[in-house]
Order: C-alpha cells, then structure tokens, then sequence
C-alpha cells in the first residue's frame, strides 16, 4: 500500500478505514492531562503542610536552631566568662556593680535568665546547652540513615545466608544496652581523649566521644530493619527484575530503584531517633558523662541547678524548659511525618 | 506447648545467652584495654604494693586465663572484690544496692502496666472526647520529658516545698516519690501504645460480631478488645525493663536512694573497675533476661504469629 488510501476487503469485519478523520487540534488538547502528575513526596509535603502541628513544629525546630546557631555569634556574654560581682541573679535582675554602671549611661545587656552561682550568664549557657542537644540529634540521625541504609539495603538485597548472618548481628546489638556501653566506654577512653592531640576531642570530650561512637555502633539497628524489610518486599516486583535483566549492577539498582522507594521509612524512623538520642545526651550529662566543662549541656545544668533548688528554682526550669520544647517538637513532628508518608493513609 | 513452641523458646534461649556471653566479653576487653592499673590513681603507693595488690585482685595472670576465671566466678555469682569500697564484694553490693532497685523497679513497672493499659483502654473507647484529649496531650508532653527533670520537679514540690514526703529515701514512705518518678515515662509510653492497638482492634470484624451477637459492652471490652490489644505492650517490657534499670540511675541520685544505679554513678566517680564490670553485667543479664521472657510471653499470647 503505498498511497494513502488504504482499502477494505468488503467481507472483512475490519473498521472501514475511510470513516475514521484526523483529530483537530481542538481535541487532542482534550486528550492532555489536566493536573500536573504529583509525585510520592510532593503529594507528602503536601500533606505535611497541611497538618497545622507538623507545620508550628518545623517552625519551633527552625526557630531554636537559628538561635542556637546565630545568637552566640553576637551575644555580649560569653558561656565562660565569671563574674563574682554578679552570682545568683534573677532573670532581668543586675547586679550592684552593673547598676553603678547603668546609671552613669552605659547601656548594658540584661541577664534573660539571670546567672549561675559562679556569675555566668545563664542564658548563653541554656543556649550552648541547646547547640549540643540539636549537635547530637543531627549527629545522630546522620550516622542512623547512613549506617542503617547501607546495611539494611546490603542485607535485604542479597537475603539467604548474607541477611541470616547480618540480622542475627543486628539482634545481637539490639539486645545491647546502649546507656550501660556509653559508661562502658567514658570510663575505658576517658584518660585517651584527654591526652588526644585532636584539639576538637579534647574539647568534645569523652563523655560525648563515647556517646558519637555509641550511635555509630548501636543506634543504626532499627533503622536497617526497617530497611531490610521494605527492601525484601520490593526486590520481588517486575521494574527490579527487569533492571537485573538489563544488566544494572546490584549497587545501582539499589541505589536508583530501591532507596527511593524506601524513602518514607527512612524519614519516619530517623524522625523517630532524634529525641532519643538528645535524651540520652541529656541522661548522660546529667550523671556527668557528657560534655567536658566548662561547655554545657542542659542535662548538666539541671544537674547543677539541683544545689540551689528551692532558692534558685529558673535555674532548671530554663534547660528544662528547653529540652522539654526541642524533644515535644521532634516527637509531633515525628508524628506529623509518619501520617503523611505512611502510604497506608494514603487517600 | 507443642515441639514448635520448645524449639523456638530454646532458639531464643541460646540467643539470649550468647548476648549475655558478649556482654560479659565487652566489658571485659574494655576494661582490660585501660591502659592505667586501677590501683595506679591511688596516691603514694609503692610498685611493690601494686604489685602486691595486683596479685590479691588477680590482675597479674595473662588476660585470656582471667577472663576465663571471670566468666567461671560469674557462674558461680562471684563478681570478685571492689577495689572502692575495700573489704566489700562486688556480689555482696550489688545484692544490697538491688534491695532498693528491685523495690522501686517492680513497683514502677506495675504502676506503669496497669496504668497505661486502663488510661489507653479510656483514651480508646472515648476516642475524641474529652478524656481522649486530656490523655493525648499528657501523655505526649510526659513522653517528652527527660527523667530527670520530672525527678527533679517532683523532689521540689513535693519534698522540699509542700514536706508531705520524708526527704530520706531509707525513711517509710520514701521511695513512694522515686517510684512514681520513675514510672511516669513508661506509663504514658504504654498509654499511646494501647490506645493505637485497642482503636485497631475495636475496628476488626470479631468485635463486630461480638457486638452483634449481643454480648454485654463489658464482655466485648474485657473478653474480646482488651486482651488482644495487650500484645504491643508485651513486646515493650523489655524495653521498658532497660528504661527503668538505667533510669533508676538519676532517679536514685536525685531522691539518694542508696540503689544499684546511685552505686553504679558512684563506682564510676572512685573509679572502681571490678563494680564497674559487676554491675554493667548484672544490668545487661537483667535486661537480655527481659527481653527473653517478653519474647516467650508474646508469642504465649497471640498464637497466630510465626514461630520462627
């Protein structure tokens, strides 16, 4: 058939090719989708932004963080400096000396949260406090979603005797208590970090030296479960084999086909982490095996506020008060995540 | 009980042993990895008298023969002598120190247990109304709480404000406050754990059929809803038995309870290695132990999960 006309055999049943017209323009626009596709976490940020106390939670973590990060930067006290003439005041109180000084005209910043028993100001220390509690869930869910990624998706893709030998570890582990191996190792390196010549361990300490190495050693578990259990599920659907049959090396297929898919879980379980990994900084520093003095850490100085309790009583509410909003906002948002990226709840 | 159900608890029995075995292995080797003598910190000592005391302790051997003598001592409860309480055995501490752990512990669990399962049974099936509400929003803030700053709070009010209780924990009364402490994160843990699985369960189709049959409202709840919804709880008891051992260590420093976790701190602070090790183990075989039975009792009481 080399001309257009295209014949019809009069007894076949076929359509008679004549009767069919080109479509116009017109109709084909029709033929386009109307709504642009929406992809699976396009469609769950969506749903995150909607719901009002996912929203003021990313608000209060953005808010704490830049303050935690941006204030000390141009705070006219720092975290260290004593000042005899000024122990133990209220918030907003001055001391007789900074009086003597407001009233020949000097400007002087006031004490938000007033000081400690050796003249500090407290609010820089609550704010360095808050910088190691945000330090730590970083760390922490960094260390979780790298680590745990890696394994759980190592562990799920090649199954049989690999993932045998790889989960009886991971029970293992999960077995561990992690608070009883942090003081395990605080006491084993406390004498090797203070000799250390790295000046940014010396500083950290030993107590969080052990407590980053813990993260690194116990708290990825949940999370390679969790992946290995997605991964077993989708390494048997047809797109997987079919990338197996192209040739796609097993690093590439998981790391294109599977990783995105498992891209909620992942959220959900790091999001999850988080404040259990400030609350065992926080546990820690409060037994004294965090940070090093004189940094602190708003577990220490709700330890220290416990020698002037009843006369000085803002001196925990402020750490407290503190920690309390950075964990609150990381479990409701931790909430807020699961219901939009859960696909269950998908409507 | 059949040939499946003894296989599987002698599977999880020999897991929970060979975890209880690194445990021990762990804090061995650290512990010997130390570079210092735990003697060498004392002031003014000869080597002759650390050679001396190293031989009492057993330090002297080569490490592979003391840690088979370690692990040997510990199957028979001998954790060996502290060096910081001198005159003092590791056992003989521990066993004092977990007179007031064990009290406080066990009554923190049951409080916990109990509470949470009624409060998330309520929270449940007046879901959306007020008591609903009330719980969700105390239980999500108690949940957000660090242990020692509830302690703390309730020392102040309670203690050092109102007087209502004795300020000494050894006192009668005393490890009331200590014990409320320390179950107040379980409990609201178990309360949002209960509340998500008896709203699950009020919606399968047998407690419709219950319903429909005309059983009492009672009977479908306590018979039917109830019972399996405690699964989820179950598999937190290990967990929660971690919380509250490691837990009682600040609740027991801020109250000065003279327990196991407050022994723990202070080991720690005189440096006492051979307490260190004792109480790490016993803490860990603790908790592996829990873990085990929390295991056996979930599989016991929803005979539809896989053994394997």
């Amino acid at each position: 058939m080399q001309n257009n006309e295209v014949f019809k055999n009069p007894l076949s049943l076929q359509l008679d090719p004549k009767l069919f017209e080109p479509a116009t323009t017109q109709e084909k626009a029709q033929q386009v989708i109307m709504r642009d596709s929406v992809s699976f976490g396009r469609d769950a940020l969506r749903r995150l932004l909607k719901n009002k106390i996912a929203v003021i939670c990313m608000a209060v973590i953005l808010l704490i963080a830049l303050i935690a990060f941006l204030v000390p930067e141009f705070y006219p006290y720092s975290y260290t400096k004593q000042d005899v003439t000024a122990k133990n005041l209220l918030p907003f109180q001055y001391s007789q000396k900074e009086m003597a000084k407001i009233e020949k005209g000097e400007k002087l910043f006031p004490h938000i949260m007033g000081t400690d028993s050796l003249g500090r100001d407290y609010a820089i220390r609550v704010i360095y406090g808050t910088r190691i509690s945000l330090l730590v869930g970083i760390v922490a869910a960094v260390i979780v979603v790298v680590i745990g990624i890696i394994y759980g998706s190592i562990s799920g893709y090649f199954g049989g005797r690999v993932d045998m030998i790889m989960m009886r570890i991971v029970d293992i582990i999960y077995a561990l208590p992690d608070v009883l191996i942090v003081i395990l190792l605080y006491v084993v390196i406390k004498d090797v970090v203070s000799q250390s010549k790295n000046d940014l361990i010396v500083r950290l300490g030993a107590g969080m030296v052990s407590i980053f190495l813990v993260f690194g050693l116990l708290y990825w578990v949940s999370m390679a479960r969790q992946v290995r259990g997605q991964i077993l599920s989708i390494k048997e659907q047809e797109f997987v084999l079919y990338s197996q049959a192209i040739g796609a090396s097993p690093a590439r297929i998981i790391r294109k086909h599977m990783i995105p898919n498992c891209i909620s879980v992942i959220i959900i379980t790091a999001a999850m982490q988080i404040p259990s990994a400030i609350f065992t900084e926080s546990f820690l520093s409060f037994l004294g095996l965090g940070v090093s003095i004189p940094m602190p850490s708003l577990g220490s100085l709700a330890s220290e506020a416990r020698s002037g309790l009843v006369s000085f009583p803002h001196l925990l509410v402020f750490p407290a008060l503190s920690i309390f909003l950075i964990v609150l906002s990381f479990n409701l948002l931790g909430n807020g995540l699961r219901d939009a990226f859960d696909p269950k709840l998908r409507s | 009980m059949n040939l499946k159900f003894a296989m599987y608890i002698c599977k999880r029995l020999g897991m929970a042993i060979l975890t209880i075995f690194l445990v021990i292995a762990i804090t061995f080797f650290t512990m010997h990895a130390i570079p210092a003598s735990p003697f060498s910190s004392e002031k003014a000592k000869s080597d002759k008298t650390i050679a001396a005391l190293e031989k009492k302790y057993g330090f002297d051997k080569p490490v592979p023969e003391q840690f088979v003598n370690y692990l040997w001592n510990i199957v028979h409860l001998d954790f060996g002598l502290s060096t910081g309480w001198v005159g003092n055995t590791v056992a003989e501490l521990i066993s004092g120190g977990f007179y007031y752990s064990a009290q406080i512990g066990f009554m923190a669990a049951l409080i916990a247990i109990v509470m949470g399962v009624v409060l998330g049974a309520i929270a449940a099936l007046k879901r959306g109304k007020w008591p609903d509400k009330v719980i969700q929003v105390v239980t999500t803030a108690l949940v957000s709480m660090p242990s020692f700053v509830m302690a703390t709070l309730i020392l102040l009010l309670f203690v050092l404000q109102f007087k209502w209780f004795p300020s000494r924990a050894t006192d009668p009364g005393g490890l009331i406050l200590p014990t409320i402490s320390l179950s107040l994160y379980p409990m609201a843990y178990i309360t949002r754990l209960e509340r998500s699985s008896m709203l699950d369960v009020l919606g399968q189709d047998y407690i419709r059929t219950a319903r429909a049959k005309g059983l009492a409202n009672s009977k479908v709840i306590f018979k039917h809803a109830l019972r399996n919804a405690l699964t989820p709880v179950i598999t937190y008891a290990g967990p929660m038995m971690a919380y509250i051992l490691t837990g009682s260590m600040v609740v027991e420093n801020i109250f000065s309870v003279p327990g196991l976790g407050r022994l723990f701190v202070n080991s720690m602070l005189r440096t006492d290695y051979m307490m260190i090790m004792g109480v790490t183990i016993f803490l860990g075989i603790m908790i592996i132990l829990m873990n085990f039975l929390s295991d056996i009792l979930y599989k016991i009481m929803d005979p539809r999960i896989d053994l394997t």
